[in-house]
């Protein structure tokens, strides 16, 4: 354990001493902050500083060389999340979504929102045997999973297109179907590496008014963005990474100040390039 | 990747057709003397030269030059007429829903009922024989293995070139089980699927990490390393020299022996003793064994079990990020599919009551794999149309004589050029808000491993 502060009393993540390396390649260098309950905290930071890689050792794709990243629920012990198999981080009740879109392309969208109640559903059927057998409380299982499914399907304005397979949706309601998607997991954390890319200002809009739905009904999101518009208008807390370390951590205002942060996006050489992004 | 392609291809606009006719029927001209060019090349040493036994006992060489033409002739008028009929672009390969495939689906709606109906009258359709019933018992057991290899092919996405080695698990199973125990048919059945499971989690295992090509080259050699055991092992397995005498299936108790007594199935029912109840009896029993491939499949696809193994197939690293533990659903796909190789094999083992080593080579697990490929992965009706025109029309090129492979694989080729991802590449959601629509291949992945 390295030696933490104690955590406030409302975080429910907590991200010490983070360090990743890729053979001599320092990505993410001691790497502290922590996100609280029932907030949005925004990861930002020119390409190249490191967002990525901090989501990916908070969601078990990397394990870290070193440091810790621990979830914190109501009435339980912390989550080692770094300890965790990669499957498990999600049923503790992190859900990711992609920088490049990953959904099931020849499933629909409700049959992608299914495939993420996995877990539920599939206790449900005394493991897979039961159901065959057409025993056990299944069907039943399977229709609140339907309704959660058409919940979330009507949050994001594709009830419509619930029947059409995923691979078919235009770009924009495929990045919805996968902040679906991973919503039907009912996870306290929402991870959502670049939600905002590639959708036009009206579909940004739209965007940031369902994160703050999603905020409204209690899961706390932590966000990597580049659309400056919808990270200044949502976020409860920016934290900026530059060159794999930590440069700056407090409110949208404060940050947007910062003279640090804009030397880390603006000067010193560095070029933002929105094409790595693709 | 071939996504991608497929798309563009649709993309591309129509290449000018038929605009400048003249220049049209040039073009198709040089086109057909560019295909005949190339048959020549190819029939002038396949069929041009022939070595025969000469009537002094010698070899000599006979040379079929009319031949060539006639075929190199053949091959220039139907590319001619080919591209003068559909321009420059020839035959686009095509796995989007063309109009007519409305009407197929239609027509499907009735097939499959239909196929089930006249596969359970079969053996009283006047005019089936013996050799009939023989052939449907061949083609069932191919299904049955087809709908197995489905599972872990099909929905989960993992390519197996190995399956025989689950089949002959099986087979084994019941042989030595059968012959050592003595233990009946109805118990093997069940052991050898178990064991024919736990290979299938043997083989798993290992290969959890691997993908695509690798998983296919581990899971080949596992097939060959099953089947070098046995020939190896001859204390148990008796060697090449296979086992013999494994005890025929009886219907509940009764026999099938010819000798007409009273605890015999003739006897018991008073009927004439006669061979064919034997053949009728296996034939229903394969019959119910693929059915029930059929329908635990079926189920299991409109289950979190089937559909995490096709959204496995999709996107692996999607899954685990929604908390789905790749490793129970992939072994659990192998287990499965291994369990569904492992009763077909204990079929077999009764049927034949003669096994060996030569029944389980590589050609089988490809014969499995070609019939689940041709018929369209995951399609259940589309495995069980492929696996009668594979072994069915094995069976009705006979009449070819030596020009049998040619034409089989011909037959082959153009299907897959027509329909590369296979007869039925549609897929069929699992569950629907409103009404069930078809997915077209071209949006549905095909595993990477």
């Amino acid at each position: 354990m390295t030696g933490t502060i104690p955590p406030p009393r409302d975080m429910i993540l907590e991200v010490a001493g983070l360090t990743m390396r890729f053979g001599g390649l320092v990505a993410v260098e001691q790497v502290s902050f922590a996100a609280m309950r029932g907030d949005i905290t925004a990861l930002i930071g020119p390409n190249g500083a490191g967002k990525t890689t901090v989501f990916n050792c908070i969601t078990g794709f990397y394990r870290p060389s070193s440091g810790a990243v621990r979830l914190h629920l109501p009435g339980a012990l912390p989550v080692d999340l770094h300890r965790l198999p990669g499957y498990r981080i999600a049923r503790a009740g992190v859900a990711r979504t992609f920088q490049n879109i990953r959904l099931f392309p020849g499933m629909t969208a409700l049959e992608n929102l299914l495939v993420a109640q996995h877990n539920r559903l599939m206790a449900a059927t005394g493991w897979g045997i039961g159901a065959v057998l057409g025993l056990s409380r299944y069907p039943r299982a399977e229709r609140e999973a339907i309704e959660l499914a058409r919940h979330w399907l009507q949050a994001t304005a594709l009830l419509d297109r619930a029947d059409d397979p995923a691979g078919a949706l235009p770009y924009g309601a495929q990045r919805r179907l996968e902040i679906a998607r991973a919503m039907c997991t009912n996870p306290s954390l929402l991870c959502l590496d670049e939600p905002a890319a590639g959708l036009n200002p009206r579909e940004s809009e739209e965007l940031a008014r369902l994160l703050l739905e999603i905020r409204a009904q209690g899961t706390s999101i932590l966000l990597i963005e580049h659309d400056m518009g919808v990270v200044m208008k949502i976020s409860d807390r920016v934290v900026v990474l530059d060159h794999g370390r930590l440069i700056a951590d407090d409110i949208p205002a404060v940050v947007r100040a910062d003279p640090r942060v804009i030397a880390a996006y603006l000067g010193e050489g560095e070029e933002e390039e929105e094409g790595e992004a693709a | 990747m071939s996504r991608t392609e497929d798309r563009r291809s649709q993309a591309r606009p129509a290449a000018g057709e038929s605009d400048r006719p003249r220049q049209g029927a040039l073009i198709a001209l040089k086109d057909a003397a560019l295909s005949a060019l190339v048959a020549l090349g190819l029939f002038a040493p396949m069929v041009g030269l022939r070595t025969d036994v000469a009537p002094s006992g010698g070899l000599y060489l006979r040379t079929r030059w009319a031949d060539v033409a006639i075929l190199c002739g053949i091959v220039f008028m139907l590319r001619l007429a080919l591209v003068l009929w559909t321009g420059r672009r020839g035959l686009q390969p095509s796995t989007a829903p063309r109009p007519w495939t409305l009407w197929l689906q239609k027509a499907g709606r009735f097939f499959a009922p239909a196929l089930l109906a006249v596969a359970l009258v079969l053996p009283f359709i006047p005019g089936v024989e013996r050799y009939e019933l023989d052939l449907g018992i061949l083609v069932l057991t191919y299904v049955m293995l087809g709908w197995g290899l489905n599972i872990v092919v099909g929905l989960a996405g993992l390519l197996d070139l190995g399956y025989v080695a689950f089949y002959a698990v099986g087979a084994y199973s019941y042989a030595l089980l059968a012959l050592n125990f003595g233990l009946s048919f109805w118990i093997c059945l069940p052991l050898a699927g178990i064991l024919a499971a736990f290979w299938g989690i043997l083989l798993g295992f290992p290969v959890l990490r691997l993908r695509g090509d690798y998983l296919a080259i581990v899971t080949l050699a596992f097939g060959e390393m099953i089947r070098i055991v046995l020939v190896n092992w001859v204390s148990l397995t008796g060697g090449p020299n296979g086992i013999s005498g494994i005890p025929r299936p009886s219907f509940f108790g009764l026999s099938f022996s010819m000798s007409g007594d009273p605890d015999t199935f003739a006897g018991y029912f008073g009927l004439e003793p006669s061979p064919l109840h034997r053949v009728i009896f296996l034939y229903y029993l394969i019959f119910a064994l693929a059915l029930l491939t059929n329908w635990v499949t079926l189920r299991l696809r409109r289950q979190p079990l089937g559909r995490a193994w096709e959204a496995m197939r999709e996107d692996e690293i999607a899954c685990r990020a929604l908390g789905i533990n790749i490793t129970t659903a992939k072994l659990s796909a192998f287990a499965l599919g291994a369990m569904f190789g492992g009763f077909a094999g204990a079929f077999f083992a009764t049927r034949q009551a003669f096994i060996s080593p030569e029944s389980f080579t590589f050609i089988e697990s490809a014969t499995i794999l070609a019939i689940v490929v041709l018929g369209g992965l995951g399609s259940q009706i589309g495995v069980a149309v492929a696996a009668l025109v594979m072994i069915g029309g094995f069976e009705f090129f006979r009449q070819f004589g030596e020009w049998r492979m040619l034409v089989f694989g011909g037959a082959m080729v153009l299907i897959m050029v027509l329909r590369p991802r296979g007869l039925v590449g549609t897929r069929t959601p699992s569950v629907a808000l409103g009404e069930k629509r078809a997915i077209g291949a071209n949006l549905i992945g095909e595993g990477r491993g």
